[in-house]
């Protein structure tokens, strides 16, 4: 008995815009228990004293110049896109948010 | 969901009279940088598509964000002029979502750890009063792409076939800058609105951290509007206006939003939390996307940069440069000009008052620099549908235009004359008195020629003026002035008139 | 057939080119040919790029000829793993997403390769994305163990281990994100490094987890691995996480360290890396390598390291959330595939669904849905926050250990090679092969694997040693002071105990 349900697996398939077969979802509803036991393991240990280390080491400020570098050349820019038209990248149509 | 609520709208007098909105804005702001956010592809506004872009830009695989240190320069500027704390080090956070013109399919932006927080701006309404807007905070992040529309009635989203991306915008560093929830502003709510992005457009070109140009996109702003019973009511649910580009738009969107949510809240119904668009067209909005739990970010420090942590030095130095804020200035400049209170706020409202100072600058009296700008040129600009300063005219060439008529070469209406060549290209005022052969006639023996043939083709005049009546003398400087084809110094022709007269 | 060239060191290789005995075009042309004649079984490369190393090696030979002044490598070939970008030349990351895909841009890593003047003989397989620890999840199949066919050759850089191990490489390029440099070394009797992240530039590496991954050398000798790390190692502008410092005298410690002098070092065995799971054979190699180390003047003295038990775990939270943000860009609008739905409107969201459906495999799926779902509102601290603090820990835990201890050291992974399918249903089975490897990169510390032997089983088994932060260079004295005494107990290197590679005649 999987803690994960198959629609939330489902929920977070569509979050991560990945369409699965009903067997895919059904199988990581089981797979991902796995992280649900992690994280039960990890909270013994992570308390809240315990301040969080987000990079290995602990470096600040690294900024560049503002100057310009050459950008790519656009028809590198274009030579990987599936569609292409008047120099910019054709996507299927969008819905939603304008 | 999405199906747009038909309730009548209230008018918006009553509206607030039985409604207290509530204010809510976000503005974002390109900085003026060289090149963006995170990489160093030139930033250059109206270039071909997608020749702007880097690996990083076009978040190809692989490439990897490089903060640019000037922008977060200007975030502090931005920052201290808005009285914000800045922060003694603040990260970068990945805010994730799928959307074509976002390369990565995350934007880097900042969450949890924003650089400037807690700060106010004091703003000035058109009466004069001033009105504090606190901000909750100012964040750094990097702009989207572009898409056009392809098929399709309209070019809008709706109805398209398919979409062009352009990705020069994409990574060109903006600041977001929030404002707490604004109560107190009740009937004069959207004039607030208003007139806190025009300080903040104001602010940001004082610090020289953007063009702030609106028409170009430079400052956008999303306003959040709620309506409550009462001001001591908890706040109700609010409604976001995307990407009002105007500043007649925000007033107008606020106007808008207020009648319509009172007019749901009449009728029973609960406001939806949803995005908004506004429409020039009519002033209306409509409803966009609704906002929901769905709506699901996952927020993560960004791995790929190191935290920002300014020096308090760092700080210091910026807060040293920065310039007189615009409120300020602008009630110095008013006291040191004697404008009056009217003609301040229109000079501000046209926009002209940098126009103006460097008219000033260049040696003109306040009030010559005043009736150009608000007169003639006011007339050009909204003749044409541009801004003062989109008019191919420098405030030196207005100064030196004021000059030719101050000393007489030309007079006020030649003036005009000599300012159509100088808007038509044709150089400094200098250069068109010359080229169009419009110097004022001021040789009094060419003068008096013009003067004696006028008298003595009017006798009677003379005898008129003799006997003490002075009226009819203008119709003598008017023959004179034909003769001369407007050219003559009016002023001096009446002197010699009168002389030859009396003689 | 065997090829005298393709059995040298790159050392060796390096000395022999400087003395002009041969050129690089005929090194070049070597290892090609010994590609060309093994690795129809052993599958090593995705791409083999002959006409581009056989350029760049003219080159090199006419410099020398010319009597310019070179890098110590110049002219000697390099194979570099599939997740490294390469300008004109294919980049998959063993993704089906990718098929096709030719890069605009070089890495870092790979400007200072062609900078060089070292021939890039091809891009190596790899699990998809870098996730795995056998190869098997590489949409463009397995690569085998040239130890033994059936079995796995590591992973997730399994290509680089096997192309080295296999002689048709004397270098090669791996990405180590919980291990995937150490454990295929361990498995193919090769050496691998993980230098300390932001040691290498990730600039043009295609992201796994940001914060762990790290390039490093994939080589046959120690030497050869510090030669590499030295020349791809040091400060990059282009990655804000590279360290701005020179890089750890590397080449020196690993000559230093064939001497054989360990007087005064002291060697921290982690309690926690060893004992219960770890196949016999692999357990006796370990010890007999602590007596080496003893017999080599180094005092070995035990430390713990509480909170490594907990490594996995974190692992296993904080890699897939960064990776599900990492791996967004593959949506098919930009580069790389791009599937419409079977079915219904063709839309943006849908042709992303689609693409990213058809275009990852299983493993790939996997961890982008579980670190989508540690990311999702309400988890993130509970998850990814409570992960981050793991990571706290075991950096205090290497903190104490590194007061007791100049290096630590443990078995690089708990078996030898397994057969291919053997772990692929349990992905569990599968992660559980990293769980030495994994701490260091949680904490950022160097980690180097080297052949310490074979099992009972007659497969090689992997000896890890683990350093400071910066401290690179202790990682290569220990390490070749090690190797040294190991090889003249065996008589030579280990990979002359491997059996000889059944090779296809050349056509040419």
């Amino acid at each position: 008995m999987s803690t994960i349900s198959r629609d939330e697996v489902a929920r977070v398939a569509a979050l991560a815009r990945i369409d699965l077969r009903p067997d895919e979802v059904t199988r990581l509803a089981g797979e991902l228990d796995v992280i649900v036991e992690s994280v039960a393991r990890v909270s013994e240990v992570a308390t809240a004293d315990v301040p969080a280390t987000s990079h290995p080491l602990p470096l600040t400020n690294v900024f560049r110049d503002d100057v310009p570098e050459p950008a790519l050349p656009v028809q590198d820019v274009l030579a990987g896109a599936p569609q292409q038209e008047n120099g910019r990248f054709a996507v299927p149509q969008i819905l939603g948010e304008e | 969901m999405t199906a747009a609520t038909t309730t009548d709208l209230v008018a918006y007098e009553d509206a607030v009279r039985r409604y207290d909105p509530v204010l809510g804005i976000e503005v974002h702001v390109e900085l003026g940088t060289l090149t963006k956010m995170f990489c160093a592809a030139e930033v250059a506004y109206g270039g071909e598509p997608n020749t702007q872009v880097t690996p990083v830009s076009l978040g190809l695989p692989g490439a990897l964000p490089v903060v640019n240190g000037k922008a977060v320069e200007y975030a502090i500027r931005i920052g201290l002029a808005l009285n914000c704390t800045i922060a003694e080090s603040c990260r970068f956070a990945r805010k994730n979502y799928f959307y074509p013109d976002v390369p990565k399919n995350f934007q880097t932006s900042q969450y949890d750890e924003p650089i400037a927080f807690d700060g106010w701006i004091d703003i000035e309404l058109d009466d004069g009063e001033v009105f504090r807007v606190e901000i909750e905070r100012a964040h750094m992040e990097e702009d989207a792409g572009k898409n056009t529309h392809v098929g399709g009635a309209t070019g809008r989203i709706q109805g398209a076939e398919y979409s062009l991306v352009d990705y020069n915008r994409a990574g060109i560093p903006l600041v977001e800058i929030v404002t707490r929830p604004i109560e107190g502003a009740g009937e004069r709510a959207p004039e607030v609105a208003r007139a806190y992005v025009q300080t903040l457009r104001d602010i940001f070109r004082s610090l020289d951290v953007s063009e702030a140009r609106m028409e170009r996109g430079n400052v956008r702003a999303d306003v959040n509007l709620s309506l409550r019973p009462t001001p001591e009511s908890p706040l109700g649910t609010r409604t976001e206006t995307k990407n009002v580009n105007s500043f007649r738009s925000i007033e107008r969107a606020v106007r808008y939003e207020v009648s319509r949510q009172a007019g749901v809240l009449d009728a029973g119904l609960p406001v939806i939390q949803e995005t908004r668009h506004f429409h020039e067209e009519d002033g209306t909005t409509s409803s966009g996307r609704v906002k929901s739990d769905a709506e699901d970010y996952r927020y993560f420090p960004e791995p790929d940069l190191v935290p920002v942590a300014p020096s308090r030095e760092w700080v210091e130095e910026i807060r040293a440069t920065l310039p007189e804020m615009p409120v300020a200035r602008r009630r110095r400049l008013q006291k040191e000009w004697g404008y009056a209170d009217a003609e301040m706020r229109d000079v501000v409202n046209a926009g002209a008052v940098e126009l103006i100072e460097a008219t000033i600058a260049a040696g003109t009296s306040a009030a010559g620099a005043r009736k150009w700008w608000m007169g003639e040129l006011a007339r050009r600009a909204k003749q044409d549908e541009i801004t003062l300063e989109d008019l191919v005219v420098t405030p030196a060439q207005i100064a030196q235009l004021q000059g030719l008529i101050e000393s007489g070469r030309i007079n006020d209406k030649i003036a005009r004359q000599v300012l159509e060549g100088v808007l038509a290209g044709e150089g400094d005022p200098e250069a068109v008195v010359v080229s169009r052969g419009l110097e004022i006639v001021s040789d009094d023996g060419a003068l008096l020629t013009a003067i004696d043939d006028a008298l003595a083709a009017q006798p009677d005049i003379v005898e008129k003026v003799r006997g003490g009546n002075q009226g009819p003398v203008g119709a003598i400087i008017g023959a004179v002035m034909k003769a001369t084809k407007g050219q003559a110094d009016a002023k001096r022709v009446r002197e010699l008139v009168l002389d030859r007269i009396g003689s | 057939m065997t090829n005298d060239i393709t059995r040298l060191s790159a050392s060796d290789l390096a000395s022999a080119l400087r003395s002009k005995t041969i050129t690089s075009v005929e090194a070049t042309q070597a290892h090609l040919d010994r590609i060309a004649a093994v690795d129809g079984d052993l599958h090593a490369f995705l791409h083999v790029s002959s006409d581009e190393a056989l350029a760049t090696a003219a080159e090199v030979d006419a410099k020398r000829a010319g009597g310019e002044e070179l890098h110590p490598l110049a002219g000697v070939p390099i194979a570099v793993k599939d997740v490294v970008v390469t300008k004109g030349l294919p980049t998959t990351a063993g993704s089906k997403i990718l098929e096709r895909w030719i890069p605009p841009y070089d890495a870092t890593l790979v400007e200072r390769i062609k900078a060089a003047g070292l021939p890039i003989l091809g891009k190596t397989n790899m699990d998809e994305f870098a996730m795995g620890s056998s190869t098997e999840h590489s949409a463009f199949g397995n690569t085998k163990n040239p130890w033994d066919l059936d079995r796995i050759p590591g992973g997730s850089g399994g290509g680089s281990a096997a192309a080295v191990a296999g002689f048709e490489a004397p270098l090669a390029i791996g990405t180590d994100t919980g291990g995937s440099i150490r454990q295929p070394g361990a498995v193919t009797g090769t050496v691998g490094v993980k230098p300390t992240y932001g040691g290498v530039s990730r600039y043009g590496l295609i992201a796994m987890a940001s914060s762990l991954d790290q390039a490093g050398p994939v080589t046959r000798t120690v030497l050869d691995a510090a030669l590499l790390h030295e020349l791809i190692g040091g400060h990059d502008p282009h990655d804000s996480t590279s360290i701005n410092e020179p890089v750890p005298g590397v080449v020196a410690a690993a000559r230093q360290g064939a001497k054989g002098d360990l007087k005064g070092l002291r060697v921290g065995v982690v309690k926690e890396l060893s004992g219960e799971g770890y196949q016999a054979g692999v357990s006796a190699r370990f010890d007999e390598s602590l007596e080496q180390l003893r017999a080599l003047g180094a005092e070995v003295v035990e430390v713990s390291c509480p909170s490594f038990a907990y490594a996995l775990d974190a692992y296993y939270l904080i890699m897939p959330a960064e990776a599900s943000s990492n791996l967004a860009k593959f949506d098919g609008m930009r580069f790389g595939l791009r599937v419409e739905p079977a079915d219904g409107p063709v839309t943006a969201e849908r042709v992303m669904g689609a693409t990213r459906g058809a275009g990852f495999g299983d493993e790939v799926k996997r961890r982008v849905i579980l670190g989508t779902y540690a990311l999702s509102a309400g988890y993130y601290d509970a998850y990814y926050g409570s992960a981050q603090k793991v990571r706290t820990l075991i950096q205090r835990d290497f903190a104490a250990a590194f007061e007791r201890a100049d290096v630590l050291v443990s078995p690089t992974a708990p078996t030898t090679a397994f057969k291919f399918g053997e772990k692929l249903d349990d992905p569990l089975a599968m992660y559980l092969n990293d769980v030495a490897t994994i701490p260091a990169n949680l904490a950022g510390v160097p980690g180097m694997s080297l052949p310490n032997g074979l099992s009972d089983d007659g497969l090689p088994v992997g000896f890890q040693i683990l350093a400071p932060a910066k401290a690179d260079d202790r990682l290569y004295r220990v390490g070749a002071a090690l190797e040294a005494a190991l090889e003249s107990s065996w008589g030579g290197p280990i990979l002359n105990k491997a059996p000889e590679l059944k090779t296809t005649e050349l056509a040419r």
